[in-house]
């Protein structure tokens, strides 16, 4: 089969899933085992792409043209395969937990749900092998409308309410300052399509690049670096599998993969650090880490506390993205696919305590660890990993951090802090998520609790294990997502 | 400067006429008042087209013995139209304002207004 | 040959048809013929468009007189793509009438309704078509005066006072434009647009020239409903039929800026036109059209009233284009007239769905439908997407193209501006779509409407699919732009082409 069928195979096959699983609405079992059968054979697909890449198959395709050399193409890359391999596996490890958690919840309208899943992860896939800016913007656009009504799912005035900032903040920041940006690539450069070492190096006039950049950095709301950071919190009031795998790992994760191609391939590590672009702006990711992390110590409902987690290590990719030199890039790049697979482990726990312990606290966490020691323990393996300690993977992204920061090119005063932002946010993750570890199985059961507590149902328990599994897998072996982050970056220098 | 008004008598008369019309239809409150301002205005217009067309010591645009000199029949044939197109748009400002008072009880635009706030 | 006297069919059919459709009172005959008269005059107008796409100009000399004595059509692309999406819109609407019609019209004034409705629409396609100028104010009167008429036969009273003032602001701009047109004849001795543009910068008497323009001009604007002359237009389209506010909505304003363009290039020329402060003062009422009609319609508490008020900016979008005098800007109108048109035609036939079902269409009484009623819901929120520009959709071609003018031009602030009427009408969308899908349904309260039957059980098959077929054209035009860019394109070179060539 032609690799630009099997594109358009990738990019169909949740929307053609999506179309049988809305039709399935009276027969739950069969729509489950769609689900199921839906996105197993995505990520069959997603990997005979990555067999295909690896042949160098990285030819763009072109399917509508609707300016004049304007088009909205497709094509393999290192950088986001890597993403898609993350998405397709993490799509099925979700549909799994989703399933048990929804039926435990009793909750309404599942049918939607897993549609809507399905399209938004449809346009995670064409995110990934977007080909041009243009492309990638539709995409991106079309990922925050299609996760709209995921986010509304509760149908309340609370949940109308976040609805409104997600909405708000994701569209108004993409319209009003992606657009913008993309136009001003357009209009200096001429040609919106990702290539290596940037488009814009001699045909942006170097003043105008910390700007444009500033556009794009902020423009991409999804990537969540304050103050365009509001609506990751105002989307906590989604089922936990909507917040897990599209906060944890498509939508967030499709903005931060954004502005890595923005910075790879439209405006080069090179260019930008000869403009100083990144000098200035480094300094936002930089106060998100700082701030988020101390917000989320102050936050006592473990979803929200959750979210501010997210976007500091958001941030973290960010700051890898802006450092713009090779080794920033790369642990920037190894950080989307540990911190996703860190931080869905980390959400399914939580699900799992508030759909069988009915908390939804940390204060009341206490002692609960004792109770349900398997879900405790796969959050102190997630919390190990986002820490970066070993033998977790996420120590190797931010290994790759630090180096990148020792060479950072601007000032010397901006290095320092840079070094110390990653070293007091170590410590404060330590103390904001690893205190419910310890509460949990330190500390004393409140008097009078619920003895019937058990351990949660068994598809959450898989959906548990498996992403925590791989944090430690990846450790030992971080491949094959460490080449294609290698060649991605290397490429693009 | 006689000159300049005198000569050009024709025209400074059909711009008061003009303005007469304008007038009448911004400031006054009664409908068919307003159609009337709007029907003078009209005929201000017409006039004008016809006096354009006029040739010093031509005569009337239909060919006949003895005369070589002919008024230009292009505008006042096309104000043939325009006086068509105003009866027509009379007629329908007319039939209006009759359905408003059958609905309304009233033509004057002021009541009006108070009425369609209400609701 | 043929070529030629297609134009001319175009006007001819409709017509003929109109009389004879008045004759018949039944509402499924004058259904009938009218259909059949849109449906063979958009295979003419596309078959004219294929011709002319090249760049071609087909002339036609009613009653064989030449030129510039006789009246002649003038075909090029620019006329041969407005005729089309005239046509096209007109047939679905007449597609979508049937029912529509049925509820909303007295049954005496079925017949006469269909009949004034070809009657509008072939002085829309004469005002297209025609190359002389008077004969544009003929057509631009036949027009006005049969949608008049058909605005008033709305159900609320109110149709009657917005038509009654739609009527005196109406002929009042008219009049404007014949004052300019006999001024420009009196300077020029021609009516005949290829005429006057080769004899006007010949005029000595520049007073006159200039007086001309303004008042072509500022009759012009009075009809295309541009800020602040658009008072006509948000009473007129909320209160008049539904059939009648997408019809209107969606061409005739559409028309009057396309005269609007054809006399800036066609009849007065560039070079004059940049010597007057025309330019800039498009570009800054285009801005501030888009600003207001954006925040007035945020907020309206009915639907209608809140697109007829986002049409208001809509259109300032198009002014700003024509404001910029550069090949993308011109390009970004002509692009944005076809485009508008599927988009507030899509819309207007949405909210005519919901009048429908539930008689009514403000938001207090509208909660909910959007569960209720999910096609519709659905067509409207692509409609909408379009509206504010999400790429995929024809409205993010328009604002691309006009965005890119903008920045040839330098000009950051409009660009900030087109920016900010995306967010705004984000604003006003999301609330539409708010109110629609996640408020519960509530018992109805019917006002001034006789009839005030309870809800009806299904949405009409023929309303339906006119919506979606025009929902769909805006995903479709916004990939494949080809029809739209390209012509565009082939007209606005026409257009810069010096001297109208023949």
């Amino acid at each position: 089969m032609e690799t630009s069928s099997l594109i358009i195979f990738a990019l169909l096959l949740p929307l053609v899933g999506a179309l049988i699983i809305s039709r399935l609405d009276s027969m739950p079992n069969v729509r489950e085992v769609f689900t199921l059968l839906t996105s197993t054979s995505l990520l069959v697909v997603v990997i005979a792409l990555y067999n295909r890449l690896q042949d160098g198959q990285t030819e763009a395709f072109v399917v509508a043209e609707p300016f004049a050399g304007l088009t909205i193409s497709f094509a393999l890359e290192q950088l986001g395969m890597l993403f898609a391999l993350v998405a397709s596996s993490l799509w099925i490890v979700t549909s799994i937990y989703a399933i048990g958690y929804m039926r435990a919840h009793h909750e309404k309208h599942q049918t939607r749900f897993f549609a809507l899943f399905a399209v938004a992860i449809s346009a995670v896939m064409a995110i990934c092998f977007s080909n041009n800016l243009l492309t990638l913007f539709l995409f991106y656009e079309v990922l925050t409308l299609s996760t709209y009504p995921l986010v509304t799912h509760a149908g309340t005035e609370k949940a109308k309410k976040s609805g409104r900032v997600y909405l708000g903040i994701l569209m108004g920041s993409s319209i009003g300052l992606f657009l913008f940006g993309v136009l001003l690539v357009w209009f200096y450069a001429g040609d919106l399509t990702f290539a290596q070492g940037g488009v814009l190096s001699g045909k942006l006039p170097e003043h105008l690049a910390l700007p444009v950049y500033a556009l794009f950095v902020f423009g991409i709301g999804k990537a969540a670096v304050m103050p365009m950071h509001k609506w990751l919190p105002a989307a906590m009031v989604a089922p936990t599998p909507v917040s897990a795998l599209l906060h944890a790992v498509a939508v967030v994760k499709a903005g931060v993969f954004a502005i890595i191609k923005v910075t790879l391939f439209i405006f080069g590590p090179d260019f930008l650090q000869e403009s100083g672009a990144n000098h200035w702006l480094i300094w936002f990711p930089m106060l998100t880490i700082l701030l988020a992390s101390f917000i989320a110590m102050t936050k006592d409902n473990i979803k929200e506390r959750l979210a501010y987690s997210t976007i500091s290590q958001l941030s973290y990719i960010v700051l890898g993205a802006l450092l713009a030199n090779s080794l920033g890039l790369l642990g920037a790049s190894m950080h989307i696919v540990m911190h996703a697979f860190a931080k869905i482990s980390l959400f399914f726990a939580a699900g799992a305590i508030l759909v069988t312990a009915h908390k939804t606290k940390v204060s009341e966490l206490s002692g609960l660890g004792r109770k349900m020691p398997f879900t405790f323990a796969i959050f102190l393996i997630g919390t190990l990993s986002i820490i970066g300690l070993p033998p977790f993977g996420g120590m190797w992204s931010k290994w790759y951090l630090a180096l990148g920061t020792l060479e950072f090119s601007g000032p010397e005063f901006t290095r320092w802090a840079l070094l110390g932002t990653l070293m007091i946010s170590s410590l404060l993750n330590i103390a904001y998520l690893g205190a419910i570890p310890m509460k949990a199985f330190f500390g004393k059961l409140p008097e009078g609790s619920d003895k019937t507590i058990k351990e949660a149902p068994l598809p959450c328990l898989i959906g548990l294990a498996v992403p925590a599994l791989i944090c430690i897998y990846l450790f030992f072996s971080p491949e094959p997502f460490f080449s294609m982050a290698q060649q991605a970056v290397s490429s693009g220098q | 400067m006689t000159d300049y008004i005198l000569g050009h008598i024709n025209y400074w008369i059909i711009i008061i006429l003009m303005m007469v019309g304008l007038y009448t239809m911004m400031s006054k409150p009664n409908l068919i008042k307003k159609m009337a301002g709007l029907s003078v205005f009209q005929t201000g217009v017409i006039l004008l087209y016809i006096s354009f067309g006029k040739v010093t010591g031509g005569t009337a645009p239909i060919v006949a013995e003895g005369f070589d000199t002919y008024s230009n029949p292009l505008p006042q044939v096309l104000m043939l139209t325009a006086i068509v197109v105003g009866v027509a748009t009379t007629a329908l400002g007319f039939a209006l304002i009759v359905r408003i008072q059958e609905a309304y009880g009233s033509i004057e635009e002021d009541e009006l207004e108070k009425m369609d706030d209400e609701t | 040959m043929i070529h030629e006297q297609l134009s001319v069919l175009l006007v001819v059919i409709p017509l003929l048809a109109a009389p004879i459709t008045a004759m018949f009172n039944k509402l499924s005959w004058s259904w009938l013929i009218t259909l059949l008269v849109c449906a063979s005059c958009c295979f003419f107008s596309a078959w004219l468009l294929m011709d002319v796409a090249n760049g071609e100009i087909i002339h036609y000399e009613l009653g064989g007189w030449a030129p510039p004595w006789g009246i002649e059509y003038r075909i090029d692309a620019l006329n041969a793509l407005v005729a089309l999406i005239v046509c096209i819109i007109a047939l679905c609407t007449t597609i979508y009438s049937r029912k529509s019609v049925e509820q909303e019209i007295l049954p005496y004034q079925h017949g006469m309704f269909y009949a004034a409705f070809q009657l509008c629409f072939l002085g829309l396609l004469g005002i297209t078509l025609t190359g002389d100028i008077f004969n544009v104010f003929v057509f631009l009167e036949i027009s006005s005066l049969a949608s008049y008429a058909l605005i008033a036969m709305g159900k609320n009273r109110k149709a009657l006072t917005s038509s009654f003032h739609y009527l005196v602001l109406g002929t009042l701009g008219a009049t404007f434009f014949l004052i300019g047109v006999g001024l420009a004849y009196a300077a020029t001795g021609t009516l005949n647009m290829d005429d006057l543009a080769a004899k006007l910068p010949l005029v000595e008497n520049i007073q006159m020239v200039h007086t001309a323009f303004a008042l072509i001009i500022v009759g012009l604007a009075l009809k295309a409903a541009i800020y602040p002359l658009h008072l006509w237009l948000p009473n007129a389209y909320s209160y008049a039929p539904t059939v009648i506010s997408i019809f209107l909505s969606a061409t005739a304003t559409k028309v009057a800026i396309y005269v609007l363009i054809r006399c800036l290039f066609n009849v007065f020329s560039l070079e004059y036109v940049l010597t007057t402060w025309l330019p800039q003062i498009m570009t800054v009422l285009g801005a501030v059209a888009i600003l207001y009609g954006s925040v007035r319609a945020i907020g309206q508490t009915g639907m209608k009233k809140m697109l007829a008020y986002s049409s208001v900016a809509q259109i300032g979008y198009m002014i700003m284009g024509i404001g910029f005098l550069s090949q993308q800007g011109l390009t970004a109108s002509i692009v944005h007239l076809f485009n508008h048109a599927l988009m507030k035609g899509a819309l207007f036939m949405a909210a005519g769905l919901y009048i429908y079902r539930v008689n009514t269409a403000t938001f207090e009484n509208l909660k909910g439908m959007g569960r209720e009623m999910p096609y519709t819901f659905f067509a409207m929120l692509i409609a909408a997407l379009s509206l504010i520009g999400v790429p995929g959709t024809v409205g993010f071609v328009s604002k691309w193209q006009l965005i890119n003018a903008a920045l040839e031009q330098q000009q950051w602030g409009m660009v900030v501006i087109i920016l900010l009427g995306s967010l705004l009408a984000i604003v006003y969308v999301w609330k539409l779509v708010e109110v629609l899908y996640f408020q519960s349904a509530e018992k109805i309260r019917v006002q001034g409407v006789e009839s005030g039957s309870e809800r009806i059980g299904s949405s009409p098959l023929g309303m339906t699919s006119a919506m979606w077929i025009l929902a769909l054209a805006c995903i479709y035009f916004g990939f494949n732009t080809e029809l739209t860019l390209g012509t565009a394109g082939t007209a606005v070179d026409l257009l810069f082409s010096a001297g109208g060539t023949k």
